[in-house]
């Protein structure tokens, strides 16, 4: 078989904790392996270097200000294929939690009267600015679910975000329902693909991947039902995670 | 770069380090020297503004620990101790002892992480005279596997302890929400123990290693405790001298400076240093016998004097954290855990929402995390909802003192150095810092060069 040159691949990070990044740091021996597999040429982390050349680019953090726009768009014109990797990236995360209110006022609180030097937009998903190939959902990722994207994307084969509730996975777990602890829980909702990793160890479900395409057919029905709930209840608690499906949600009952 | 830097000019350098690499979020560095004056030393955080003190007000204290620990990816889980300590001072709940115990592990195997990935991926590069740890794969593999191993051990312990370490998951007001497994807690014990050669490993090969010389005494924040090494609780100690936590905003005071945004802090008008280097010069006699031992083969002793050193403090303080760590396991494998104590509810009953009234109150918290003292403050109303909030970053408390510590080794270089030698001086300065500037969640804009 003819050796083809190993892609380029480039990590470039906008407004978020670097935690996904950091979960590429935690692949261990994998790391090791995907370095086999593709050469990684931009990673400010853990990189000196840098480069404009790349064929694939890992989009992390929310574009939040006039400069995250243009440098997004640059790196769209660069990359052969675009790949956001977690929540800040794919649905804007828990950055979209200052939309909700006045940016003036956010400003006043955080930086008081120099609140006039701060530049900052809406917070964005990268999809609202420039096309996306791949997106790669959670807070933080989901390391099996990396691997399974970067499969596919060097098999140049798409990746299919599942459109079921959290509840699937979690009842696979055989997690008791919040809802029968008087907890509240956002699973009946909220997109699968985390093996329902917050409910695993007693928590509750938060959003983190966002919305299912249309929450109100795509819920756990049976769920709501045997609590008595309806989607636009549990919707009300929804304010963690920014989500544009949640604004499309939100049209569809106002 | 112009290849006049390589000339050695003694009047005239300029430093413009733009987007500084290998460390967390976007600063850059600027110095400019004309005929042979300091004109501007800046460390300037350009990362985009989070506002993360604004999207707290109006939410429920029990949502405080999930947001807060999304500041930062790698400490997320001193942030969640942090403002887990903030919410119970205000809600008045104290922890048993057990918790406590678990707490402190988990911010133990959080320095491990952290120290690690800072010594092996962000500074030893700069030290074996490369731009990253990726060349390193093909040329020292075993050390980089060491690396991975010992990175994978505390990583470990974030899956064992918490569901998992970037944001973790079962700590919560109170408690946990679930007991981390015996089986777990057995594996995690003994990758510990194994750990243990890879430590000493690793002391032998920074003991080799040449760090800048360069020395300015300045003051040194930390907690302080008892006969502990303090990370999980204790007072503020600094120039010997202690106060409560409580008293955070009389000791220092945080002000916005225009070139940056990052807030930048002072005690007595002055800079300060906080971090591994702080900690250790002011508790040494408190650390394990063995990381004594380590800091003695290293050649450090307190108190220490040069910035550059803190990654050396840093791994005496790896030594120090395995130690204690192995010292609960072994505590929590032979007694068992009693999950009555441990595990709680991560909020208030559904049923009994919007019907429980709360003492309206402010409460702070503050934790060792691995760059500093970390503080967050919160104040609630009846319904436990926050109404005003409050974050104090280690990186932003010492971004003064980087930047004082830059204006006294500028003119030191001067002369000596090419602007080459001078700028990689000022990265790998700024670099032992371990800034994070994710963190440093307070920030302004800055235009692209």
């Amino acid at each position: 078989m003819k050796k083809q040159p190993k892609p380029k691949l480039a990590f470039f990070d906008f407004t978020d904790c670097e935690g996904c990044q950091l979960q590429f740091a935690n692949l261990g021996n994998a790391l090791l392996e995907l370095t086999e597999l593709v050469d990684i040429v931009s990673f400010r982390e853990i990189m000196s270097e840098g480069t404009d050349d790349y064929d694939i680019a890992f989009i992390e953090g929310s574009i939040t200000t006039d400069n995250d726009v243009l440098r997004i768009k640059k790196i769209r014109e660069k990359a052969k294929v675009l790949v956001t990797l977690g929540a800040c990236a794919t649905i804007a995360g828990v950055n979209g939690i200052k939309n909700r209110s006045s940016l003036e006022a956010a400003k006043r609180i955080v930086y008081g009267d120099k609140a006039g030097i701060i530049n900052s937009i809406k917070a964005m998903p990268v999809h609202e600015v420039v096309k996306v190939d791949y997106v790669i959902n959670g807070c933080p990722v989901y390391i099996p679910e990396v691997i399974s994207v970067v499969k596919c994307l060097l098999m140049g084969k798409p990746y299919v975000v599942p459109n079921y509730p959290v509840c699937v996975e979690c009842k696979m777990n055989e997690n008791v329902c919040r809802y029968e602890k008087d907890q509240e829980c956002l699973g009946p909702v909220t997109r699968a693909g985390c093996n329902s990793w917050c409910v695993n160890n007693g928590n509750r479900c938060y959003g983190c991947r966002g919305l299912v395409d249309k929450p109100a057919s795509d819920a756990a029905k049976d769920i709501l039902q045997k609590y008595g709930l309806k989607a636009e209840d549990i919707l009300n608690s929804f304010t963690l995670y920014n989500d544009s499906m949640g604004e499309k949600y939100d049209q569809e009952f106002k | 770069m112009t290849k006049s830097s390589n000339k050695i000019d003694s009047k005239n350098v300029k430093v413009d380090v733009h987007y500084l690499t290998r460390v967390e979020g976007h600063g850059n560095i600027v110095v400019d020297v004309k005929e042979g004056k300091l004109t501007k030393c800046e460390f300037q955080v350009i990362e985009s503004p989070r506002f993360f003190e604004s999207m707290l007000v109006g939410r429920s204290i029990w949502e405080a620990q999930h947001l807060t620990s999304r500041i930062c990816g790698i400490c997320a889980c001193g942030h969640s101790l942090a403002s887990i300590k903030a919410a119970e001072d205000a809600l008045g709940i104290k922890p048993s002892n057990e918790v406590v115990m678990l707490r402190k592990l988990l911010l133990y195997t959080e320095m491990l992480d952290s120290h690690v990935l800072h010594i092996y991926i962000l500074v030893a590069p700069d030290l074996l005279g490369v731009k990253s740890i990726l060349p390193l794969i093909k040329t020292h593999r075993p050390v980089i596997e060491m690396a991975l191993r010992m990175k994978r051990m505390s990583d470990y312990a974030g899956e064992v302890l918490a569901g998992r370490h970037i944001h973790p998951i079962s700590y919560v007001i109170g408690g946990l929400t679930q007991a981390p497994s015996r089986e777990g807690l057995e594996k995690l014990y003994s990758l510990m123990l194994e750990s243990r050669k890879d430590g000493e490993a690793t002391v032998k090969i920074i003991k080799t290693l040449k760090f800048p010389q360069f020395t300015r005494p300045t003051q040194y924040m930390s907690l302080t405790s008892g006969d502990e090494y303090a990370m999980y609780d204790g007072d503020l100690m600094v120039n010997g001298e202690k106060s409560k936590v409580g008293d955070y905003r009389k000791l220092f005071m945080e002000s916005v400076v225009d070139y940056s945004k990052a807030k930048i802090s002072k005690i007595n008008g002055k800079s300060y240093a906080v971090g591994s280097l702080s900690r250790f010069n002011n508790n040494f006699n408190k650390l394990h016998k063995k990381a004594k031992a380590a800091a003695a083969e290293l050649g450090l002793k307190a108190p220490c004097y040069n910035p550059y050193l803190n990654t050396a403090a840093q791994l005496v303080e790896w030594v120090h954290c395995l130690e204690e760590s192995i010292t609960i396991l072994e505590k929590i494998l032979k007694g068992g855990l009693d999950e009555k104590k441990i595990v709680v509810s991560s909020w208030p009953k559904r049923s009994e929402a919007g019907k429980i009234k709360y003492k309206p109150n402010t409460g702070v918290g503050c934790v060792e995390v691995p760059r500093g003292s970390l503080f967050h403050e919160y104040t609630i109303d009846e319904s436990a909802h926050i109404t005003a909030a409050n974050c104090v970053i280690p990186t932003n408390q010492n971004m003064g003192n980087l930047e004082d510590d830059m204006r006294k080794i500028v003119p030191e270089l001067l002369g000596k150095k090419t602007q080459e030698e001078i700028t990689l001086s000022l990265e790998m300065l700024a670099r032992s810092y371990d800034p994070c500037i994710s963190c440093a969640t307070h920030l302004l804009d800055v235009k692209f060069v």
